[in-house]
């Protein structure tokens, strides 16, 4: 089956949905008819958005069931309120009663809204422990970073507290963006205008050969389908029981080494060097299946 | 105030809490009760060290305790912050990571048995009271604690929305001002303690109890609902379950 190649970085969050799950497949809860929208947004004279930013429900894929939230990064930057973080924070209780093979998060987002910055701090506080709770229960929380906003601010956090984590070179993962970084620090520190070296210092292929990303894919919502089908594969053939406690000991010691290892860099480029690509500068052009190749061929891999 | 005023106030005088540069460490007893105090201070910015030395304690505490089969001691986070250090370094080497780590470590802990309590002392920012003090079973704002995310000059500035408006906004809204009793009535602080109150042992020792005896379950949403300072969180979550 041949599809029309559908960019994840400018879909829309319905859009998304639409290419990622088994056609048909998708019920949305508290759909736009529910007109569940944000009085702080109303308030200040905002506007609003009759799903608030976010839309959440169950679907199936390669005929799994999974429940999933997709953030509209288009809508005040997918920033996190009251309502936003709540449907969320909703979706991923359902899913310990529900038992669905995984929780997908399309994420796209700046983080806390800043009209209702107290609201949306303490919702992504309830993300964070419902993620946890939700792995905790034995179910994968696969996050999708492709989107125009990326994943920066608590929803950053998040996204690093998932299982699996499909990026494109596009996506960007980080905490502070570059913007926020440059007016407090000054452009010397970080010129949020130079785009490739924000990709270099935030995108995909970093956060790939840092272990951060799970899969590396291109800007293409089958190519983010095919991955999400493969970390289903994955899980559904069942985890080790390994003991939690060595298992965090031994990121604590793998974080700590990267640090040591990477004391002094401050470019993607200084990474894929003292990785090992062999030209370091055209790692920016590769395409997700060369950049792949080059990095299963290294062995070379910091695992996070 | 002074570490060695504070800590004194809370744990009394034989204590071995201590603090090196901006992190916080030691063991200390609350009311005969032998407690792990792992923290942050000085309005520190946190980066990936100070998190990993904030994770690296708590695992050390989870070890000791599985080894010795003792039973597990609470941990009282002491929660002073600006939030997130904001460098290109930082970001490249994924602090975000960094603090997934450590909300793993307490979620680890907080499983295994241990009682997880949060002094917030001195400031309370964003990032850095994200990564680790707001995950606890109980939050107490001790006197003059600032907890925010961003002031409202610096909203202001980025929402284009002028600063008297929000000033007067502020009075009637808990949802965006800086503020701890803004937090307390969201359901995300349990307990303010009074200007000039000087029982911060007994008060100590009672949150202590609370978080001890209290659900293991997020129950903020619903705590916000009940102070009237979050009136949607929990309602849409439940419409979400129901739908």
């Amino acid at each position: 089956m041949k599809t029309k190649r559908v960019s994840y970085f400018e879909a829309s969050a319905r859009t998304r949905v639409a290419a990622l799950v088994d056609e048909g497949s998708f019920t949305e809860f508290c759909p736009p008819e529910l007109r569940m929208t944000s009085p702080h947004l109303a308030r200040l004279d905002a506007p609003v958005g009759f799903d608030d930013g976010v839309v959440v429900g169950r679907a199936s894929v390669g005929g799994r069931p999974v429940l999933l939230a997709a953030q509209e990064g288009k809508f005040n930057g997918g920033a996190v309120g009251e309502v936003h973080g709540a449907k969320i924070r909703g979706l991923l209780e359902r899913a310990l009663r529900d038992r669905p093979a995984a929780v997908l998060l399309l994420v796209d987002s700046g983080g806390v809204r800043l009209h209702e910055a107290n609201a949306g701090l303490i919702a992504i506080s309830e993300i964070m422990r419902a993620v946890l709770a939700v792995q905790a229960a034995g179910i994968p929380v696969i996050a999708l970073v492709g989107g125009s906003c990326g994943a920066f601010g608590g929803m950053g956090i998040v996204t690093r507290l998932c299982d699996e984590v499909i990026m494109s070179e596009e996506g960007r993962l980080g905490l502070s963006g570059p913007e926020v970084i440059e007016t407090v620090k000054g452009v010397g520190e970080f010129d949020s205008r130079d785009r490739s070296l924000v990709w270099r210092v935030t995108g995909g292929k970093l956060r790939r050969a840092l272990g951060e990303a799970t899969a590396l894919v291109d800007d293409d919502a089958s190519s983010f389908r095919e991955a999400v089908v493969g970390c289903l594969d994955r899980s559904s053939a069942g985890r080790d029981a390994l003991d939690e406690l060595e298992l965090l000991q031994a990121a604590q010691q793998r974080l700590q080494q990267r640090r040591e290892r990477f004391a002094d860099t401050r470019d993607g480029l200084e990474v894929w060097r003292s990785t090992g690509f062999p030209d370091p500068q055209a790692v920016p052009m590769l395409t997700a299946d060369a950049f792949n190749a080059q990095l299963a061929a290294l062995h070379a891999e910091v695992q996070s | 105030m002074s570490d060695v005023t504070v800590f004194e106030r809370l744990f009394g005088a034989g204590h071995g809490v201590e603090v090196r540069g901006h992190f916080v460490r030691g063991n200390a007893e609350v009311a005969g009760r032998p407690v792990a105090v792992i923290g942050t201070w000085n309005s520190a910015a946190v980066d990936g060290d100070l998190a990993l030395a904030v994770s690296g304690a708590i695992l050390d505490v989870v070890a000791e305790d599985a080894k010795s089969a003792a039973e597990p001691r609470p941990i009282v986070f002491i929660a002073d912050t600006e939030g997130q250090e904001l460098s290109r370094r930082e970001e490249l080497l994924g602090l975000n990571g960094c603090f997934a780590h450590v909300a793993r470590c307490v979620d680890l802990a907080r499983r295994r048995g241990h009682p997880i309590l949060t002094l917030i002392h001195g400031r309370a920012v964003s990032g850095g009271f994200l990564a680790f003090g707001m995950l606890a079973e109980r939050v107490c704002a001790l006197p003059g604690a600032q907890v925010r995310v961003m002031d409202l000059r610096a909203m202001s500035r980025v929402t284009k929305i002028a600063l008297d408006r929000l000033e007067g906004l502020a009075k009637e809204s808990p949802v965006f001002a800086p503020g701890a009793d803004n937090y307390w009535r969201m359901g995300a602080v349990d307990e303010l303690w009074p200007e000039g109150s000087d029982d911060w042992d007994k008060r100590l020792a009672g949150a202590l109890d609370a978080a001890l005896s209290g659900p293991r379950a997020d129950r903020r949403a619903v705590i916000g609902a009940e102070r009237g300072g979050r009136t949607l969180a929990a309602k849409v979550a439940a419409t979400v379950l129901e739908a």
